[in-house]
């Protein structure tokens, strides 16, 4: 085994690196966390503009997973707004993988410039973890479909040119053998966007499609055959995307706190032994979740599709995650509770966002149950148990 | 990057995997106890060559890299092997790296190479003279001990305690004794000594982890099979979500340990070849070889712990009893994890490496 990235990824590592000390300044962060949008327009087009963002589509040009994965780590590493581009950029790898000429001049060209954006229409209100069952429809008449129906967390929503939406164009099929994919213009007639405010400050949406009419060519994929165009995002998503290493921030921020904070007993937080067995506890956590995560992006770079390696990544990742979250807000005490920008917060505030941000982890993107079930039915071999 | 083993690593896998399911195993660990050491199967295991391969060919060794035998560690691990492979693997390869020996100090000579002498290596100080719970103390005719700044090494015993008086019975059924080192011989001292002390106990650390992986791996199957197997309310237990919840943690826990264990060999190796490595947890970017091994033992003790006791539990009471092989598993799984300290104050000592020191 070879652990170095190799010297084709570690040079792009830098010139990420070089981007992100140029571009990542404080007013983007603090834009990010004022208005809760984890998207940023000029940033994103920035990243474009230095060639890095055509990399950042899985299977598309030269760039293969490992930098894909080089990319999206470095910026949750530094703490950027990435959200929306990894959306964007995962919705442009199925429009690669499963697309037509038109969805690529139309809309891939476009998502490569960093001006544009899509979002996920995927679980309902009455729908999440059971996605199969979602009732949205779309009906056929003559060479257009009828759209009625809510999505729900439609993050980026309201920042976006597009939304990949998953309907039901034959409900007398088996659940999964119905469902059809559509990439929908979010200026169409009879779309509405409503926000969702959440504890953690992170704006996301409802979305409600009343009677929206679109043209064929706006399908993604074959008739009933959504269900796969769905496995092939879902393998993007988990692992290969970020959010695998949001300790790693968390880590630096309580490290750095520590070193300059003073315990209730008058030495330095960073003197504490508990303190210190955590943060090295952690830092061997954000190791493992890395080698999980390096796991799937290999596998995709070997022309595998990483479903099952993705569960475990984001099953590992996450739960650590959340319990040096966990940790570190009982040790940070009173000051811990402080937000940002508040005199005395410990950690500028950090604690208090990874506390609000952590417990959401465990549910998007495939919930911690079901990325259990996956483990147990198809690497363990257990019997289907619902 | 490359996450496959090479095709020599292919082969020396399926070679190990082959001896360790056929001439060792549950029931003959079972066999083994309490000593934990299985003369007939060491005899045969002196015929591969695996006592020193871990040796530079310089040395009469077989020149494998430490990658290499955390492979042969991982299927060592998962037959549970009641065999002293990894101390005396890591002892000879100190032996063989100390600087400035002269002709009259013990070196790795024909019997350490074939494995007839059997090293052990003391993996904690020695305290005024006396090295205790030594891995294999019970059944090496040598052991390697750090004692103040000396590096030294005792015997040959022309007879190990074994099963006798001298042996510990303990937890895992280890073959663990102390060693009186009062007549021991000098091999190194200074600062030398206790760097090579160290750098051995790393690549201890990272054996030991990569058997952990090789336990775990087969108690977490030990544990599918079972609820495969075992009905109640008229199917199996493993149809149930709360049983298999219980199991699907395991594999992302145990792949995460083996793959850290193989980067930690992977850094020991670099670092063999004189690349220091980077230590910065701020960007998350490890390749230094003492944190990479305190993380990897740390890692596969939890990963192996956590398997052994959920894997026994799902065995319901069937677990606890001495006929199920899931309890060998479960109490040499502990004896691993806890032998050389306290995962907490392991923890710290990472922190002491990866942290501004404390003031």
């Amino acid at each position: 085994m070879d652990f170095s990235l190799g010297d084709r990824a570690e040079a792009f590592r830098s010139e990420v690196q070089t981007f992100l000390g140029g571009h990542l300044t404080a007013d983007v962060v603090e834009r990010m966390h004022a208005t809760g949008t984890f998207n940023d327009k000029d940033f994103n087009a920035g990243l474009a503009e230095a060639g890095l963002l055509a990399g950042a589509v899985p299977g598309y040009g030269d760039r293969d997973p490992i930098e894909l994965y080089v990319l999206f780590n470095e910026l949750e590493k530094a703490g950027a707004p990435y959200d929306g581009l990894a959306v964007t950029m995962l919705v442009a790898g199925v429009i690669h993988a499963v697309g037509t000429d038109f969805h690529r001049a139309e809309v891939l060209e476009r998502l490569l410039t960093g001006r544009y954006n899509c979002c996920l229409g995927y679980s309902e209100p009455d729908h999440g973890s059971d996605l199969a069952a979602i009732a949205t429809r779309a009906v056929r008449d003559g060479d257009e479909w009828v759209i009625d129906g809510q999505k729900m967390w439609t993050t980026m929503a309201h920042e976006a040119d597009w939304v990949i939406l998953l309907t039901r164009t034959n409900p007398d099929a088996p659940k999964h053998k119905g469902l059809t994919m559509f990439l929908v213009p979010m200026d169409h007639p009879g779309i509405e966007v409503r926000p969702v405010p959440t504890m953690a400050t992170e704006r996301t949406n409802a979305t409600f499609y009343d009677g929206v009419r679109v043209g064929d060519r706006w399908r993604l994929g074959e008739v009933d055959g959504g269900w796969s165009v769905m496995g092939v995002a879902l393998a993007f998503e988990r692992g290969v995307m970020g959010g695998t290493n949001p300790a790693v921030p968390l880590l630096r921020h309580v490290r750095q706190w520590a070193a300059g904070a003073t315990s209730p007993d008058g030495g330095r937080m960073l003197d504490d032994p508990l303190l210190r067995e955590r943060l090295a506890r952690t830092a061997m956590a954000n190791q493992v979740s890395q080698l999980l995560t390096l796991r799937a992006a290999w596998i995709a770079a070997t022309g595998g599709l990483p479903g099952l390696e993705g569960s475990m990544a984001k099953l590992y990742a996450t739960e650590r995650y959340q319990q040096a979250v966990g940790w570190f807000q009982q040790m940070a005490a009173a000051e811990g509770l402080l937000s940002f920008g508040v005199d005395g917060s410990a950690a500028g505030g950090w604690i208090d966002y990874d506390g609000r941000h952590s417990p959401v982890t465990t549910i998007y993107g495939g919930t911690t149950e079901i990325n259990r079930n996956n483990v147990a039915e198809r690497h363990l071999g257990l019997p289907r148990s619902r | 990057m490359d996450l496959n083993l090479t095709e020599d690593q292919e082969t020396i896998r399926a070679v190990f995997a082959a001896f360790f399911d056929g001439e060792t195993g549950p029931t003959r660990a079972r066999e083994a106890e309490p000593t934990g050491f299985d003369a007939t199967a060491w005899e045969r295991l002196l015929e591969t060559g695996a006592p020193g391969m871990g040796v530079p060919e310089a040395d009469g060794g077989g020149g494998a890299s430490l990658a290499d035998l955390a492979v042969v560690a991982i299927e060592a691990g998962a037959q549970i092997a009641p065999l002293p492979l990894v101390d005396h693997g890591v002892a000879a390869r100190l032996l063989s790296g100390l600087p400035n020996r002269n002709d009259s100090e013990p070196t790795v000579d024909e019997g350490i190479l074939a494995g007839s002498t059997i090293l052990g290596l003391a993996i904690r100080p020695a305290l005024n003279g006396s090295a205790r719970t030594v891995p294999s103390g019970a059944v090496a005719h040598r052991v390697v001990a750090l004692d103040g700044d000396r590096l030294v090494i005792d015997g040959p015993l022309t007879e190990v305690p074994g099963a006798g008086a001298g042996h510990l019975a303990n937890h895992g059924c280890l073959p663990l004794a102390h060693r009186d080192l009062s007549d021991a011989t000098v091999l190194a001292t200074g600062p030398e000594a206790v760097a090579a002390h160290a750098r051995a106990v790393d690549e201890w650390r990272t054996l030991t982890a990569a058997t952990l992986v090789g336990m775990a791996r087969e108690a977490l199957a030990l544990g599918v099979g079972y609820v495969q197997e075992r009905e109640q309310f008229g199917r199996p237990v493993g149809s149930f979500q709360a049983v298999q919840h219980l199991l699907a943690d395991l594999p992302g826990l145990i792949d995460g340990a083996h793959l850290l264990a193989s980067k930690a060999a992977w850094a020991g190796d670099r670092a063999t070849d004189g690349t220091t490595g980077v230590l910065d947890v701020d960007a998350n970017d490890v390749t230094n070889f003492p944190a990479l091994a305190a993380m990897a033992l740390v890692a596969a003790g939890e990963a192996a712990t956590l398997a052994t006791d959920r894997s026994l539990h799902v065995h319901g009471g069937y677990g606890f009893s001495e006929e199920y092989d899931i309890q060998l598993y479960y109490r040499r799984a502990r004896a691993l994890t806890y032998l050389l300290d306290d995962p907490a104050r392991e923890c710290r000592r990472l922190a002491g490496m990866i942290l501004e020191p404390t003031c």
